[in-house]
């Protein structure tokens, strides 16, 4: 479990220098990977002092690590916001406690973010808000393309087309959904535009190419 | 007919029921929102909203774009409300960047942004009653908020989508008679809600089309996540202008009006209330702008540490949240975008069961949803 907790710090601390080893990678990391080769001097110095993602240990984490113990993978604070990292598997039932016991009962946003160079390329986000204590809690899972993470339907409704968008954008298929499919894109579209592997341009050049029979010069 | 909405309450039509198709070309859609609705004689009894004809991807120009080059884009997304989509980004930028705007800077940033509820209240309550059958507000309304466009005019030379903010400040000083330009709009203004409200507030007909239409409690608002005036039409005392104070809002005096029955008359009742509330912050905040630079401390370049932030503010139709994840270079990584109309409009469903055809306009009108932001 421990060195399950590791990966998606490392891997955001990392990418970086990943994308200026790795020359060809599409859409963003062309003009990214000239900038860190420039700052890499000056941004590690600066950024020692005070490190933005520091471990944390309240009394409502304390709560969660007692109640769901190995599940809690790591729990950590990013510019004082707080966020657990979480078995996938155990991402409902620490939702379902989220909202009944621990009174985070707004499902304020549920999305992922894609980190391809990762071996479970996938973060799905789940922001918690509570009227209650006035206070935002995400939970974050980490999860592969071939896994399918339980639906939070059943615990909040909303989660019903913030699903659909994820499954729309990023191809994830939550088991136990009411009616997943796409929700903003055409039925018969082709890939999931938020992965990092698909190209700004894809369409464009496809387009060309199908329809005027030439390469696209772009 | 095979259909989806038909899916919800078991997948044949019985005899007397036929599927509606309304839109995307409706004008009471206020846009290119496409309803499928299930019918039973005259009463709505399943309902399937068809999105995206006006996705543009952009989550995924977010990404391709540097930090300050995006921050027109968002603009685009809920167009009658550019000023406070505008805010949102900046301020969640500014988190991620750990800094903050001066304080005149934030003053000046709340008054725009108050001027901007009250304008998108406008367009709401003009086009609702529009809908409903008041033709009327609608030129008053309009008039109203052309007053407060040229403000905007003046400030930063655009009026629709206004990119009237900059991560870390502004770009432009308020110009020599902004206080007085706000101040005469907000006297006058006083006298103009009166007008809508002596129009509609006992009007028979418009209560008769409102009242006890498209209920939303409090719980299924939370269920749903249904929030601003919808969520405060059904009671619950919650504004993120009070709960979490960003910009400038901690130093006014202000009320968070709020509903009973979470009905379409009550949302009514809290918008206008929101914007008598919003006049009187701006009016308390153009008394006494502090004085100083508009520009706090963030380079040409903005290139955030690694990590991720989640700043929400309260737009006019609800929560806007923006979570940005940084890799550490001049491009955000991430940017999602909690668009408040694109999760109210999922309350469509629960709102219109069991109500008539002709009501179906009248919610789409009170969940006030902007197809830009819905779509994205």
């Amino acid at each position: 479990m421990a060195e399950e907790s590791k990966p998606p710090q490392e891997s955001e601390s990392s990418q970086p220098e990943q994308k200026a080893a790795t020359p060809a990678p599409p859409a963003k990391s062309a003009p990214a990977s000239t900038a860190p080769a420039a700052a890499k001097p000056v941004a590690p110095a600066a950024k020692a002092p005070a490190p933005l993602q520091i471990p944390l240990d309240s009394e409502l984490v304390r709560r969660y690590r007692e109640r769901f113990g190995a599940a809690i993978l790591d729990a950590l604070e990013d510019r004082k916001q707080p966020y657990l990292i979480v078995e996938c598997a155990q991402l409902l039932e620490i939702a379902r406690y989220s909202r009944d016991e621990e009174k985070f009962d707004l499902l304020e946003d549920f999305t992922a973010v894609d980190w391809p160079k990762r071996e479970k390329r996938f973060d799905l986000v789940a922001i918690l808000y509570s009227f209650a204590h006035n206070a935002r809690l995400r939970l974050k899972a980490v999860v592969g393309v071939e896994e399918h993470p339980a639906s939070l339907t059943s615990i909040w409704p909303t989660a019903n087309w913030l699903e659909r968008e994820i499954y729309d954008m990023f191809g994830i298929e939550f088991s136990g959904h009411p009616g997943l499919k796409r929700i903003l894109l055409p039925d018969g579209w082709q890939g999931h535009p938020l992965r990092k592997d698909y190209d700004i341009l894809q369409q464009d050049t496809a387009w060309v190419r199908e329809n005027l029979g030439i390469e696209s010069g772009q | 007919m095979q259909d989806d909405a038909l899916q919800n309450n078991g997948t044949l039509l019985g005899a007397d029921e036929l599927v509606l198709n309304m839109g995307p070309q409706h004008p009471s859609t206020h846009g290119v929102l496409r309803v499928k609705l299930k019918l039973d004689g005259e009463r709505v009894r399943g309902t399937e909203c068809v999105i995206g004809y006006l996705h543009r991807g952009v989550e995924k120009i977010a990404e391709n774009r540097t930090y300050q080059q995006f921050a027109p884009y968002v603009d685009r997304m809920d167009y009658v409300a550019a000023v406070s989509n505008g805010l949102g980004y900046c301020e969640a930028v500014e988190k991620l960047l750990n800094v903050e705007a001066p304080d005149r800077a934030k003053v000046i940033r709340t008054i725009l942004t108050e001027l901007q509820r009250i304008a998108s209240h406008l367009v709401w309550l003009g086009t609702h009653a529009l809908d409903i059958g008041a033709l009327t507000p609608l030129f008053y309304c309009f008039r109203e908020r052309e007053e407060i466009l040229k403000i905007f005019e003046k400030y930063c030379g655009a009026r629709l989508t206004t990119h009237a903010f900059r991560i870390g400040g502004l770009q432009y000083e308020a110009y020599d008679e902004f206080e007085k330009d706000v101040e005469r709009f907000c006297k006058d203004f006083e006298r103009r809600i009166q007008d809508y409200a002596d129009l509609l507030t006992g009007n028979s007909i418009w209560i008769g089309r409102t009242r006890n239409i498209g209920v939303l409690n409090a719980a299924d608002c939370i269920a749903l996540g249904a929030t601003g005036p919808i969520l405060r039409a059904a009671g619950v005392k919650w504004d993120l202008r009070k709960a979490q104070p960003y910009a400038a809002y901690d130093r006014y005096q202000f009320e968070i009006p709020v509903g009973t029955n979470g009905d379409t008359y009550d949302r009514y009742m809290v918008r206008m209330e929101e914007m008598r509330q919003s006049r009187l912050i701006c009016l308390q905040a153009i008394e006494n702008i502090p004085a100083g630079p508009i520009f706090g401390k963030v380079g040409k370049v903005i290139k955030p540490a690694p990590g991720e932030v989640y700043h929400a503010i309260e737009a006019p139709k609800g929560i806007l949240g923006y979570y940005i994840v940084s890799d550490g270079s001049t491009q955000p990584y991430r940017v999602r975008i909690r668009p408040p109309s694109f999760v109210n409009l999922q309350a469509l469903d629960t709102m219109i069961r069991g109500h008539l055809v002709a009501d179906v306009v009248a919610v789409i009108g009170t969940l006030d949803i902007v197809l830009g932001e819905v779509d994205r």
